[in-house]
C-alpha cells in the first residue's frame, strides 16, 4: 500500500457493471432469506400463539441457531448440499427466525383485550376477527421485525461469498480486496452493503407508514401536525 | 336530530330464568346465583352491585361472551342459546367501558363494522353512520375521517354508543359505559343517553358499581350482592324507599331519603296555586326535589315559588310539601307511564 490512493477510482469506472451485478446477486440472495424466512418465522410464530407452551421452546431453538457461527454453518453444509443456492440460503433463513418470532409473537400481543372483547360481543367470526382486527393491529410490531430482519440478512449475505464467486453478492468484493490487499474492493464491497441494508430499512419504515396511518405518532413534526389537527 | 331509522324498529323483552354461572370455586367473583328477572320492552335496567358480585358475568351471559351454567336467558321469548351465536350477538348492541373502537379503523369505519359484516352495500352503510354520529351530537363531516386516537374520552364513548346502535338492535348491552371519563363529561353523557333513549325506547341491560349512576339511569334496578345472588330487584324509588335486605339499605346508602327527592321534580307536584312573592327562591318546573331542599335550607326559607313552563308563578313550595312527596313511592319512571 504504498503511495496507493483510499479509492482507486478508475477501477470502480471499470467495473461499474460488474458491481451492478454483485448488488443484483446481494438483493436476490437477501429477498429470499427475508421472504422464506417471514413464512417461516410466521407459521412457527402463529404456533407459538396458540400453544403458548411451545414459545419457549420456539425461542430456544431460534437462539440456539442464532449462536452458531454464520461462517461455520456456511462451510459447514458445503458437505450436505454442496455449492448451491440452498447452502447460502439455510443459514441466512435460520438467523431470521430468532428476530421475526419474537416481534411478530408481540404483534398480535400488542392487541388490546377490550378491541377483543368488542369484536366478540359485535359478532365477528374468528376468522373475521383474525383478519379485520388481529392482523391489521400486529402490522406495526410486524414490519419491526422485517426491518431487523432485511438489515441483518443484508450484512450477512456478504458472508456467504466464503462458498465461492458464484456467491456471496458484494461480499465477493471484501473477500477478493482482502486476499489482494486491494482497499477499493473492499470499500466498495461493505459501504454498498451498507447503503442497501439503510436503503431496506428505510423502506420498511416507509411501508409500515403507508400500511399504519392510524398509529399514534410518537415523535417528529408529523406528531406535532396531528396533535394540532387532532 | 331524530332517530330516523333508529326509532323504527322495536325493543325486545329480557328475561333471566334461574340463571348460574359456576367457577370452580363456589366464592370465586363473578360467580352467579340463581339470578331471575324480567324487563320489560323499551325499559333500562341496571345492574348494580360491589365488584366481584356478577354484574359483568349476567350480562356477558345474554351475547353468550359466557356460556350460563344452568338456566335459561329469553330474549322475547326466545332461548338465546337457540340461535346462532354471530347472528345473535350482531343483533345485540354492546358497549364496554373502554370503549374497545378499533384503533385502526376511523370513527366512519368503526361505526360501520357490523353493517359490513352484515354486507350492507356501501352507500346504505355510509349513510347510516353519518345518521348515527349525528344521532349521538358528533358532526359527521368533522368527524367520520378521524382514528380514535384523535377523540377525547368523551368522543370516543360516544362513537362507541353509535357503533352499538348501527342496525337498530332490540337490545342494548352496557358494561360501565360511562365510567373511564371524568365526571362532567360522564353526567353529560348520562343525560344525553337518556334523552337519546327516549327517541329511541331500546330494552337495555346496563352495569354498574355505582349507586348514584343506577338511580339516575334506571327505570328497573337489580342489586346483586356478593355471591352473585340477587338482592333486590325493583324501581329506584322502591330500592331507595323499602330496601329488601341490611344490605341494599348498606349499598345504597344513608342519604337514599334525599336520593329518593332526585327521582321527583318541582313539576312533578301539585301545589296550591300563588301569587308572584317577593324574596323567595323560584323552582324551574325541572329542578329536582332534592335541589329545591337544599336552596330552601340554604335560604333559610320555609318556602319557595314553583314557576310553569313560561316562568309565571304555579305554586306555593314548601319544605313539608317536598317531604310529603316521599310518602308514595314510585314504582317506574317511564316504562308504562
Amino acid at each position: 500500500m504504498t503511495g496507493e490512493p483510499l479509492v482507486r477510482w478508475d477501477w470502480v469506472y471499470g467495473h461499474l457493471g460488474a458491481i451492478a451485478d454483485r448488488v443484483g446477486q446481494h438483493l436476490y440472495l437477501a429477498a429470499i432469506a427475508i421472504a422464506a424466512g417471514f413464512v417461516i418465522s410466521f407459521a412457527l410464530a402463529a404456533i407459538s400463539i396458540r400453544r403458548r407452551r411451545l414459545y419457549p421452546i420456539v425461542t430456544l431453538l431460534a437462539t440456539s441457531a442464532y449462536t452458531i457461527p454464520s461462517f461455520a454453518l456456511f462451510a459447514g453444509l458445503v458437505a450436505i448440499t454442496g455449492l448451491t443456492t440452498v447452502t447460502a440460503e439455510v443459514p441466512l433463513i435460520m438467523y431470521t427466525i430468532v428476530l421475526y418470532v419474537p416481534n411478530i409473537v408481540a404483534g398480535f400481543d400488542s392487541v388490546p383485550l377490550d378491541v377483543l372483547d368488542a369484536a366478540d360481543g359485535m359478532g365477528y367470526t374468528r376468522g373475521e376477527r383474525w383478519w379485520r382486527v388481529e392482523l391489521p393491529l400486529a402490522v406495526p410490531l410486524v414490519v419491526a421485525g422485517l426491518r431487523l430482519a432485511s438489515v441483518s440478512t443484508i450484512g450477512l449475505v456478504t458472508v456467504s461469498a466464503i462458498l465461492g464467486d458464484s456467491f456471496g453478492g458484494l461480499g465477493y468484493y471484501i473477500l477478493d480486496g482482502y486476499e489482494r490487499h486491494f482497499t477499493t474492493e473492499i470499500l466498495v464491497g461493505g459501504l454498498l452493503s451498507i447503503a442497501l441494508a439503510v436503503i431496506a430499512d428505510l423502506g420498511f419504515v416507509l411501508l409500515g407508514r403507508v400500511l399504519t396511518p392510524w398509529a399514534i405518532p410518537r415523535v417528529g413534526p408529523r406528531a406535532a401536525r396531528q396533535r394540532v389537527s387532532g | 336530530m331524530t332517530a330516523g331509522e333508529a326509532g323504527r324498529t322495536g325493543a325486545a323483552s329480557l328475561e333471566f330464568r334461574h340463571v348460574s354461572k359456576r367457577y370452580g370455586d363456589s366464592t370465586a367473583r363473578g360467580a352467579v346465583n340463581d339470578l331471575s328477572f324480567q324487563v320489560p320492552a323499551g325499559a333500562i335496567c341496571v345492574l348494580v352491585g360491589p365488584s366481584g358480585c356478577g354484574k359483568t358475568t349476567s350480562l356477558k351471559m345474554v351475547n353468550r361472551l359466557i356460556e350460563p351454567s344452568a338456566g335459561q336467558i329469553m330474549l322475547e321469548g326466545l332461548d338465546v342459546t337457540t340461535e346462532d351465536v354471530t347472528v345473535l350477538r350482531r343483533r345485540i348492541g354492546y358497549v364496554i367501558q373502554q370503549v374497545g373502537l378499533f384503533p385502526h379503523l376511523t370513527v366512519g369505519e368503526n361505526v360501520a363494522v357490523v353493517p359490513s359484516l352484515m354486507g350492507w352495500p356501501r352507500p346504505r352503510r355510509l349513510a347510516r353512520t353519518d345518521e348515527l354520529l349525528g344521532l349521538v351530537g358528533l358532526d359527521p363531516e368533522e368527524y367520520r375521517g378521524r382514528y380514535p386516537f384523535q377523540l377525547s374520552g368523551g368522543e370516543r364513548q360516544r362513537v362507541g354508543v353509535a357503533r352499538a346502535l348501527a342496525v337498530d338492535p332490540p337490545l342494548m348491552l352496557m358494561d360501565e359505559p360511562f365510567a373511564a371519563v371524568d365526571p362532567i363529561a360522564r353526567e353529560r353523557l348520562q343525560d344525553e343517553f337518556l334523552r337519546l333513549q327516549r327517541e329511541l325506547a331500546k330494552t337495555i341491560l346496563f352495569v354498574t358499581h355505582d349507586v348514584d349512576e343506577a338511580i339516575k339511569m334506571g327505570d328497573l334496578i337489580a342489586v346483586m350482592e356478593e355471591g352473585g345472588r340477587l338482592a333486590q330487584f325493583g324501581s329506584p324509588d322502591e330500592i331507595l324507599a323499602r330496601p329488601a335486605s341490611e344490605f341494599v339499605a348498606r349499598f345504597v346508602g344513608g342519604d337514599r331519603g334525599l336520593k329518593r327527592l332526585s327521582l321527583v321534580t318541582i313539576g312533578d307536584l301539585e301545589l296550591e296555586p300563588t301569587e308572584a312573592r317577593v324574596g323567595l327562591p323560584t323552582f324551574e318546573p325541572g329542578t329536582k326535589l332534592r335541589d329545591a331542599l337544599s336552596v330552601l335550607l340554604v335560604a333559610d326559607s320555609r318556602g319557595g315559588v314553583a314557576l310553569d313552563e313560561e316562568g309565571r308563578p304555579r305554586g306555593y313550595v314548601t319544605v313539608d310539601a317536598i317531604a310529603s312527596a316521599l310518602a308514595e313511592v314510585r314504582p317506574n319512571r317511564t316504562v308504562g307511564a
